[in-house]
Formats: structure tokens, sequence, C-alpha cells
């Protein structure tokens, strides 16, 4: 492994002010082409909903029923409901596109997600002890965690986590993990178990009820269209967001390392922290284009089609300052996570102490 | 008022709304036609030009209920972004075409769009009607309603409504425009019945009345009037007030143009808070934590969006990004935003 070169206050400042640039640059081009564009993307999804819905209650159509509701549903979380909840279209001043009150179709209030995505991940981003989405309080996704007994079961949790992504990142505003070292009590979340209660019973009772009410005797299919729809986005959905930040080559950084951090600082820990996955323009929109997770790390409320414009320049950035752009196809990148999980299960070989290395200049 | 219906019936309208959740029967209706929705929007029917004005027909998805007088704000969108603008409707009350006439100011983003594109088809988007720029009741017998340039739109609905509910007093209308020509509602003023209409022009010959407002004006157009109403640029209203104090007012100001490049100057007023400070140039995240309010906010570093707030009016300048914001009732996010000038945030 390449060792990551570092870069003094002076260059951090310049290195700042160039991805300053990049954002300018786009915010300043922002115009009816991206506004056109998020809203094909939503009609084709509502298009889909509704088509597959339909061919759902039809049995002999069922696969091809199955298939355009998932589809409809990673494109309703992943390019629309994501993309907007960052408020990547909040210079438009459509209230269908605003980020501070679209709900997505997903078991996650989306006033929770704002919180524990928009702000704990994407400020304190890879800050092991910070970012809560380092293993979300059941994994360990880090040699800097402290390994425990529990961590044996690493890959099954894992695994349930996958099947399960939904209901995941609904209790990852519950913070289970302080309620389970008993830092917190769950009264003291008694709010935010209320309103995952509320997001998750109409979830359940749209899927998993009333469409299959509606088909009558074609209850059981339209029951497992769904189920199987959901579980579809669920694993896609797993599969794109751990290839984000946890392939080899993804550096977590300490709190310590990280006080008083400037801009350039910041940007510096989005490009190290984060790994974009390479494919064809569907994969990038079926991914919410969190295929350029480096360059949504830097920006994140920039409308994401922007970003594979933008990849070539920051790409160029990161190899004039030395720095690491952790790029491959899903298949490599998933198998190096898949290699961190297991790998994780068991104690860290060598020292038991994390090797944070001071790689940000002071 | 497709939707409407869908949604009134109680168990099915429960039903619905669970299916069509969590984004509601409006997202997936409006996608077949933008009308189908219970928002309030509108389709532009016709479109007249003429010198410097426009004049657009409106059919509404929902009926509009104002009151001869007010103004309504209406929303279009241009390269991406929604600007809304205030204007007041120039057709009788009750009836189903909403008709705007619109004046092209040079510079103005709105107006000089819709001068530009507006063609039958195109959709807008309406908020309630507002303004108090309305007739009392009882009626007074003697009206006097003086108008400077598009400020004749308010006259006219008001002209047109008491001509529907056959009104007997006297009615004198005096319209200030800068040419005869401007003056579009010229042959539809004299079409009415027992309307004593005055066009006074401030750049030429050609109306009855030549020049400024002045108090020979007034009493040609009517003297002792009961009621005087008058509609139009500041000056004009001024002009009016010092010959008639108890007038009814509204006025429109020109949009402004020049915006400083200092940040800071003026004040900033939480509106929601009653709350208003001098404003002292650094983020308003920061100029409302120093005047004692505690806003939702995150990141402070401009990326996370908790602390997006509307910015009722006034002027902003983002850091991070170095965009403007002059529109009314833009999101802006605080912990970035620097106020130039006065500025209302909705805090």
């Amino acid at each position: 492994m390449t060792h990551t070169p570092t870069l003094t206050p002076a260059q951090l400042e310049e290195f700042g002010r160039e991805l300053d640039a990049i954002k300018e640059k786009v915010v300043a081009d922002l115009g009816q082409v991206d506004v056109d564009y998020i809203r094909r993307v939503i009609k084709a999804q509502r298009g889909m909903e509704v088509a597959g819905r339909a061919l759902l209650m039809f049995p002999p159509a069922w696969l091809v029923g199955t298939a355009l509701l998932s589809v409809s549903k990673i494109l309703d979380n992943m390019e629309i409901g994501h993309n907007i909840m960052h408020g990547q279209y909040e210079w438009t001043g459509d209230p269908a596109l605003s980020g501070q009150t679209f709900e997505w179709d997903t078991a996650c209030p989306a006033e929770h997600w704002r919180h524990s995505h928009n702000f704990t991940h994407h400020t304190f981003t890879n800050i092991v002890g910070m970012d809560r989405d380092i293993g979300y309080g059941i994994l360990r996704m880090s040699e800097d965690q402290r390994w425990r007994p529990y961590y044996l079961g690493n890959p099954v949790y894992a695994f349930l986590l996958m099947v399960g992504f939904q209901y995941g990142v609904a209790l990852h505003e519950l913070e289970t993990e302080r309620i389970r070292s008993g830092e917190i009590t769950l009264a003291d979340k008694r709010e935010v178990l209320e309103g995952i209660w509320r997001k998750t019973r109409r979830q359940v009772l749209k899927d998993y009820v009333a469409f299959p009410l509606l088909a009558g005797p074609f209850a059981p299919f339209v029951f497992a269209g769904n189920m199987t729809a959901n579980l579809v986005r669920n694993v896609w959905a797993y599969s794109i967001i751990f290839c984000g930040h946890f392939p080899e080559g993804t550096e977590e950084f300490s709190v310590e390392q990280t006080r008083n951090e400037t801009r350039g600082q910041w940007y510096y820990r989005q490009i190290l922290g984060s790994a974009n996955l390479t494919g064809g323009k569907l994969f990038h929109i079926l991914s919410g284009n969190l295929s350029h997770q480096i360059e949504h790390h830097l920006f994140p409320d920039i409308p994401a089609r922007r970003y594979a414009q933008i990849a070539p320049q920051v790409r160029e950035i990161c190899q004039r300052y030395g720095l690491p752009y952790n790029s491959g196809p899903l298949p490599k990148q998933f198998a190096t996570v898949v290699r961190k999980i297991a790998r994780l299960a068991l104690p860290s070989r060598g020292s038991t102490k994390p090797a944070v290395v001071e790689r940000v200049a002071a | 008022m497709f939707t409407e219906t869908l949604a009134q019936s109680g168990l099915g309208s429960r039903l619905l709304r669970l299916i069509a959740g969590p984004h509601g029967v409006d997202r997936y209706t409006e996608l077949v036609d933008p009308m189908w929705t219970s928002e309030d929007r509108a389709t532009v029917v016709r479109v007249r030009r003429s010198g410097r004005n426009l004049t657009v027909w409106l059919q509404p998805n929902h009926p509009v209920a104002f009151t001869a007088g007010q103004y309504l704000p209406v929303t279009v969108e241009i390269d991406g972004r929604r600007h809304t603008r205030c204007y007041s409707p120039a057709n009788a009350e009750g009836v189903g075409l909403i008709e705007l006439t619109i004046a092209r100011h040079p510079g103005g983003v709105v107006s000089e769009y819709l001068h530009r594109e507006a063609r039958p088809g195109m959709t807008v988007g309406l908020s309630a009607p507002a303004g108090d720029f309305v007739l009392p009741t009882p009626l007074p017998r003697r009206l006097l309603l003086i108008a400077g340039g598009s400020g004749i739109t308010p006259v006219m609905s008001m002209v047109r409504t008491l001509a529907q509910q056959w009104y007997d007093g006297e009615i004198a209308v005096l319209h200030y425009v800068r040419e005869l020509e401007d003056s579009c509602y010229r042959d539809h003023l004299a079409m009415l019945p027992e309307l004593r209409v005055l066009h006074a022009c401030t750049r030429e010959e050609g109306g009855e009345l030549h020049g400024h407002v002045s108090a020979e004006h007034l009493t040609a157009a009517m003297a002792d009037p009961d009621a005087v109403y008058v509609c139009g640029p500041h000056a004009l209203v001024d002009a009016v007030r010092a010959h008639h104090p108890a007038a009814v007012t509204e006025s429109f100001a020109p949009v402004p143009l020049v915006i400083p490049d200092t940040p800071g100057g003026g004040r900033v007023t939480f509106s929601d808070s009653g709350i208003d400070a001098e404003n002292d140039a650094r983020t308003l995240l920061d100029q409302a934590e120093s005047a004692g309010l505690t806003p939702k906010t995150g990141c402070r570093m401009g990326i996370c969006h908790t602390c997006t707030r509307r910015k009722v009016h006034g002027v902003v300048h983002n850091l991070t990004t170095g965009s403007i914001s002059t529109d009314d009732d833009d999101a802006v996010q605080i912990c970035v935003s620097v106020p130039v000038g006065d500025v209302d945030i909705a805090l």
C-alpha cells in the first residue's frame, strides 16, 4: 500500500481553494437541464411504480411487475430521495424538490435521515467514534474499533443488515449502541421511536396489507412481489453504500486528528475516506450516483448528475497532490468489503492499539 | 377538482393516502396533467402583446376567490428556478378566467421572461389572493380611482365588478401613463357606461390631461369624492396623498437592480421571533445566535442543510458558492449566508 502524503497547511489551503472553485463553477451553471433531468427520473420512477403494482395484480406478469417495482424503489430511494434530501435541488424553489420536506418510500423517516446522514455522516465522515456509519453501531468495519467477542458474528450481522437494510437504516437514529452501553435509555429516544413506528407502520401497511387486499384472490402474489422488490432494493442499496467507504484503501480518522480542521483538511478527509464505483450511465443512475462517492462527499448538495462531469477534474487534482483516488468496479470493490467484514470478525493481528497515523498536518 | 373528489370520501381517501404514500396523490396525478393537483395552478389560454404591456388570460385549476383590487402571487419557472411576483387581476370578481396585464420592466426577470415566453399552454403556479386595496361596504357614492401605469389593473377589476353589480354611484378613473399607447384598457374603459375616464400623459401630449398629479387634475376628475383609491409608483401615491390624505393606496416598487458588493449595513430581522438587530456582516447563523436565538443547525459549513431557512425578504450572499439570493422566500443556508443590507429571515 502506498503511503498517503502529508500536505503542508499552505498546500491544503490551495487544495481547498481548487475544490471550492469546482463547486462554484457548477453552481453558477445550474439551470433548466438539471431540473428537467430530475423530473424525468421522477416521472420514470412513478410510471414504473404504477405499472409494476398494476402488473403484480396479474400473476402471469409477476416477474415483470416485481422487476419494475424493484427498480422504482431503487430510483425513489437513491437517485431521487437521497439526492433531493441533500438539498441538491433547493435552488429550484420547487416544493416537490425540497430537501426539507421530501419523504421517501422506505421505512426510515426522512427527518431522521436528514440528521444521521446529511449532518452526522457527511460532516464527520470516517471519524471513528463520530461517524456512526462506520459499522452502523452493530458491525466492526475499522481496525480502530476495539475487538470484542460479539464481533465474531460480524459476517452474520452484515448479512442480516443487508437483507433487512431498510429497517437497519430506520433504526439508525435510535443509536442502539449507546442504549446497549447504558449511556442513554430507551426512554430518551421516545420521540425517535415514535417517528420510526409511524413511518414503518405506514410502509408495512401499504406494501403488505393494502396492496395485497386490493388484489383480492391474488393477494399472495402481490405480497410476495412487494417483499421481493423491497429485498432487491435492500440488497442493492446495501451493496452500493458499503462500497462507498469500506473498500480496501479507504482510511479512517481519529477525533484528535480532525480537531479544528480547515476546509482543505475536511476535503482531504472526504477524498481519503471515500471510494468510487466504475460503470455505465445506467449503473450510475441506479446507484443514485453514489458511484461517484468521492465527488458526492466533496459536494453533497450539488445535483448528482453533475458528479460524472467534475470527476476528471477531481481526479486530476488528486493526482497533482499525490492523493489516492480509490475507484473500481462493483464486484471487485464489494469483494474487498466482504473480506474486511470477515477479517474484522477476529481480533486484529499484531498491536491491539489502533495504528492511527498523524497524516493531516496540524 | 379531480383530486379533491378523490380525497373526499372517508375510508376511501385514507386508503388512497396510504397507497399513494409517502409522496401523495398529487405527485402522481400531476405527471399525467399538471393541472390535476390540489395545488393552485393555472394554464395560460390567451396572450395579447401591445407595446410595453402583455395581457395573459389564465384558466385556474381551482376557482380563485379574490376581491376586486387584491393581488395574486403568480409563480413561474425560469431556467429551473421558481420566481413569484404579485399581479392584480384586471377581470371582475367571479369570472372564470383571470386576466393579468404585465408591464415590461427592463431588467425585470419575470416580466421580461413573460413578455418573451408567455404562450397558450404555459403552466404557472398560483397562491392565495391577498391585499387590502379593496372597496368598502357600503359602497361610497362618489368614487375617484387613480392609477399609474400598470396600476390600472386593480382599478379595472373594481370598475368591471361594479358594472356587474349595477352600481349606480359616480365613478371617475384617472390614469397616468407615459404615452397614450401604454393605456391598454382605454377601449374597455370607454365601453363601460356611467364612467368618467381621464388619461394623463406624462411624456407627451395625447390624453385629456398632461403632466404629473396636480390639484387641477384631481378636481377635473372628480371634485369632493367620498373615497379615493390610488395604485401606482410611490411618487404618484405620495402626490395623491398630499391632496387626499385619506386615500386608500397600493404602491409597487421597482425591483432593486443595484446590489451592494459589501455585506453588512442595514438591519437583520428575525421575523418569527420578532427580533431585529444591526447587520454586522457575519453569517445569519452567527447573528441569530448573538441575538439570543438557537436555530437548528448542523455542520456549520454549508453542507448538511439542517439550518436552511426561508428568507422572507432581502439580499444574501452565499460564501461557499458565491451565489446571491435576491428573491423573496428563497431557501438559504444560514450558516454560510451573509446578509447584504436589510434582510428579513423566518427565524
